[in-house]
């Protein structure tokens, strides 16, 4: 049974005593959101029960963050990006770049699209990821999602990832039965992702029921693991050490189809349409979903006065080794494309790829004490 | 006052009417919306075994008494505001246990959820409240403070006490449930009633979102200031949404009576001070209780109570009297003597760390109060306290001497009125 909304009865007080007050908030909903458009909105649900209220609690009680411009709300299943459109569209345009509400996204996930990525140094390119989402078709997203559904979820993902063969054969770990042992090797190869504390998401309705019908799958070579029903149906990740770019979006790729030739063949495949790409719970992963991205040592250039406007022109950004939430460590940084939406899988990729190469080569012309003026990009 | 509030009293006062002629269930209907056609889908595509929840590492007082068959005939059942049992049991199932305490797992999102829902919350109330029947049972009403005696505890072992309630509003829905309107009618009701209050009981409110950091941090030095709420027994019972909007923190000029808005309940009342008086705290507790209560009535306005749970809380735990009497006591020989334990219990008394529920004692100084809430009345646990925090101070000052003490008889459960 879908988490009900309440709405039929908060309709009978009005939009002014219902109105949040955001003056202390900075995200992307709290500078979007006008009385004239939540009074608009207030009295819709998508069919699944979902309301204007749920789409921006997390954003209400979470007024900011103190490393990057939250969102601050989530989609509760596919419709949700229509019923609201009013307030979605405008935080889509602001997070991603001025995008339209009838601009096109193009998806393209054929690997040999991709130039070069075999040769980033790895003696400062210490490892490459590739990450995505997908959410599947005829359910609703983890922040509305009953148990049923959930489970559901589960058993599907399972069946589709255990057809899978070749380097791509692998295991499913379910949260909730692993052994100690499978557990902490699951914390040693970092892969293990534990119940969320953020309250970003956990006031997003996300972690309800857990471990309940979470898991982890991942192959046999550890090299392309799956996520299931954490903050979105399916997380997808493809990894190794070194600077082989190349071959992670590769794997990444290929692996991917399969699982989806999977879920069509069960009339479930991911959510996806000509607008917004890939359908996520998040609205910053619309498009591609993608992150893709290396741990890379720039100590010198990391320091050096241009490093925000060199990222910023390469459509870049920098992350702890942490991941989203951490600062750097040693001069190491986590370096990935800022784009999800309005750019392919392969565009994206490819900025990840020259982009870092540039970078490298920037931190060797700094080793060397000389000048990177001439190398500075021209804003992609 | 809002007009749209007075209709919805009118049109509620029927099911807390019904509710306290013990009616078996409020008509709660089926989920009434536009998108029925679609509930209707998804019913069939996942029956009630489909959404049980998994339960087996669970050890509250939900997981006890929730069967599949309990959940099959109530998960698609609504209160009169669309709430529904898989909200009320949400902190449960995502709290497995709590290392200290058997917690209940379950939350009201209204008045009526402990009609429509009566088939879970009947048994988890026996439960929790040493085998209260709600069903066949009366609960006790007694706020005259004169009836206490010996209500004067040695100041030498007893450092301060204190005497707390909850109230709710008839009409608004309560904290895991109301929405930010509802909330702020509460915090309007209240402080307006509030500033009703004069002589020793005459206060000041402060919301929580707009005082002053000087403000802040008297709260803080008074130990007054209540926080955003970390524990996940209460967030994922969606008790701090919206957080701090309509929160507040009201106290009289002179810091013994303390009144929270808006935290785990609408309504949190605290009457406190040093030392042992606990015949006076109780006294302010009473009065003020009363008064404010004669406040809003004055505006139309009622606390939620019937006379099978008394006073509707929150959490079915605070059921009856709400009320949590206790004093922070010295007990160091006592505290080391194996028959401790077993002292409390007969006097029916609980011990927590001196920073409350979810501490641990340290030294010899204990948070010694009231274990029961529901059927016997204010008075009567408050005597009880009275009379087993003297037994103990009794048991200290004995072995002080060298004397040996004796575990008392228990404590007689509740008469059937």
């Amino acid at each position: 049974m879908a988490k009900n909304c309440h709405n039929d009865y908060k309709m009978k007080f009005s939009g002014d005593e219902e109105f949040p007050d955001l003056s202390l908030h900075n995200n992307h909903m709290a500078k979007v959101l006008t009385k004239d458009i939540y009074n608009k909105l207030r009295g819709k649900s998508t069919p699944s029960g979902f309301t204007v209220d749920d789409i921006i609690q997390t954003g209400v009680d979470n007024p900011g963050h103190p490393f990057i411009m939250t969102v601050g709300c989530v989609a509760g299943d596919e419709e949700s990006y229509e019923v609201f459109k009013d307030l979605l569209d405008p935080i889509i345009s602001d997070r991603h770049s001025g995008y339209k509400p009838t601009d096109k996204h193009r998806t393209d996930l054929n690997f040999e699209n991709l130039k070069g990525g075999d040769d980033l140094d790895p003696a400062y390119v210490l490892s490459s990821r590739v990450r995505t989402g997908r959410s599947i078709k005829g359910f609703t997203l983890p922040p509305h999602n009953s148990r049923g559904e959930r489970r559901t979820i589960e058993k599907l993902s399972i069946e589709a990832l255990a057809t899978l063969s070749g380097e791509f054969k692998g295991k499913y770990f379910p949260l909730n039965g692993m052994t100690d042992q499978e557990q902490d090797q699951l914390i040693n190869d970092h892969f293990l992702f534990d119940k969320p504390v953020s309250t970003l998401l956990t006031c997003a309705g996300m972690a309800r029921d857990w471990p309940d019908a979470r898991g982890i799958w991942h192959n046999d070579a550890k090299t392309f693991l799956v996520w299931v029903n954490e903050e979105d149906h399916l997380r997808v990740i493809s990894m190794q050490q070194g600077g082989n770019m190349k071959e992670v979006f590769r794997r990444f790729c290929t692996g991917l189809l399969k699982i989806e030739e999977t879920f069509k063949k069960h009339n479930h495949g991911f959510m996806w349409n000509e607008h917004l790409g890939y359908v996520l719970t998040c609205p910053s992963n619309l498009g591609t979903g993608l992150r893709g991205g290396v741990h890379v040592k720039l100590p010198k250039l990391s320091t050096h006065a241009k490093f925000g406007e060199i990222l910023g022109r390469l459509r870049l950004q920098k992350r702890g080794t942490g991941g989203v939430d951490t600062a750097s460590v040693g001069g190491v940084f986590d370096i990935s494309n800022a784009d999800r939406l309005g750019s392919s899988e392969v565009d994206q990729v490819q900025m990840v790829v020259d982009g870092v190469k540039l970078m490298v080569a920037m931190e060797k012309k700094l080793e060397k004490s000389e000048s990177i003026d001439d190398m500075i990009p021209a804003q992609k | 006052m809002a007009s749209t509030f007075t209709r919805m009293i009118a049109g509620r006062y029927p099911a807390a009417l019904l509710a306290s002629l013990g009616a078996g269930t409020v008509a709660g209907g089926l989920l009434l919306s536009d998108s029925a056609l679609f509930a209707e889908g998804k019913r069939s595509l996942y029956p009630p075994s489909a959404d049980f929840p998994d339960l087996r590492k669970h050890s509250n007082c939900m997981a006890a008494a929730l069967t599949p068959a309990i959940y099959a005939r109530l998960r698609d059942q609504v209160t009169p505001q669309n709430w529904t049992l898989d909200q009320c049991i949400q902190t449960g199932v995502d709290n497995p246990g709590h290392p200290f305490i058997k917690t209940v797992g379950a939350v009201a999102g209204d008045e009526e959820t402990y009609e429509v829902f009566a088939e879970l919350f009947d048994p988890i109330i026996k439960d929790r409240h040493n085998g209260y029947d709600p069903r066949t049972m009366k609960h006790p009403t007694d706020l005259d403070a004169s009836k206490i005696t010996n209500g004067v505890f040695d100041e030498k072992y007893v450092l301060s006490s204190r005497v707390r309630t909850g109230r709710s509003i008839r009409g608004l829905s309560l904290p895991p449930a109301c929405s930010r309107s509802e909330r702020r009618e509460v915090e309007r009701v209240v402080v307006t009633a509030l500033a009703g209050l004069k002589g020793e009981l005459a206060g000041r409110y402060y919301g929580l979102g707009d005082m002053t950091e000087k403000e802040q941090q008297q709260l803080i030095d008074d130990h007054f200031l209540f926080d955003k709420p970390v524990s996940p027994l209460l967030t994922c019972a969606f008790m701090a949404r919206d957080w701090p909007d309509a929160r507040g923190i009201w106290h009289n000029h002179e810091k013994n009576f303390l009144i929270w808005v808006n935290e785990e309940d609408h309504t949190r009342v605290i009457s406190m001070e040093k030392g042992g008086n606990m015949k006076r705290v109780f006294e302010r507790f009473c009065t003020g209780l009363k008064q404010v209560e004669q406040l809003i009535h004055e505006r139309g306005w009622e606390f939620m109570w019937n006379e099978r749970l008394g006073y509707i809380l929150t959490c079915p735990s605070n059921l009856g009297t709400g009320l949590r009497a206790g004093v922070h006591v010295r007990l160091p020989i006592l505290s080391k003597d194996t028959r401790f334990s077993k002292i409390l219990e007969n006097l029916r008394l609980q011990k927590r760390g001196t920073g409350g529920v979810d501490t641990a004692a340290t030294g010899d100084t204990f948070d010694i109060s009231n274990n029961d809430r529901l059927g016997k009345s204010e008075v009567e646990l408050v005597q009880q306290l009275v009379d087993g925090v003297n037994y103990l101070i009794d048991c200290e000052k004995k072995l002080e001497k060298g004397q040996d003490i004796k575990v008392p008889f228990p404590v007689a459960q509740f008469k059937k009125y």
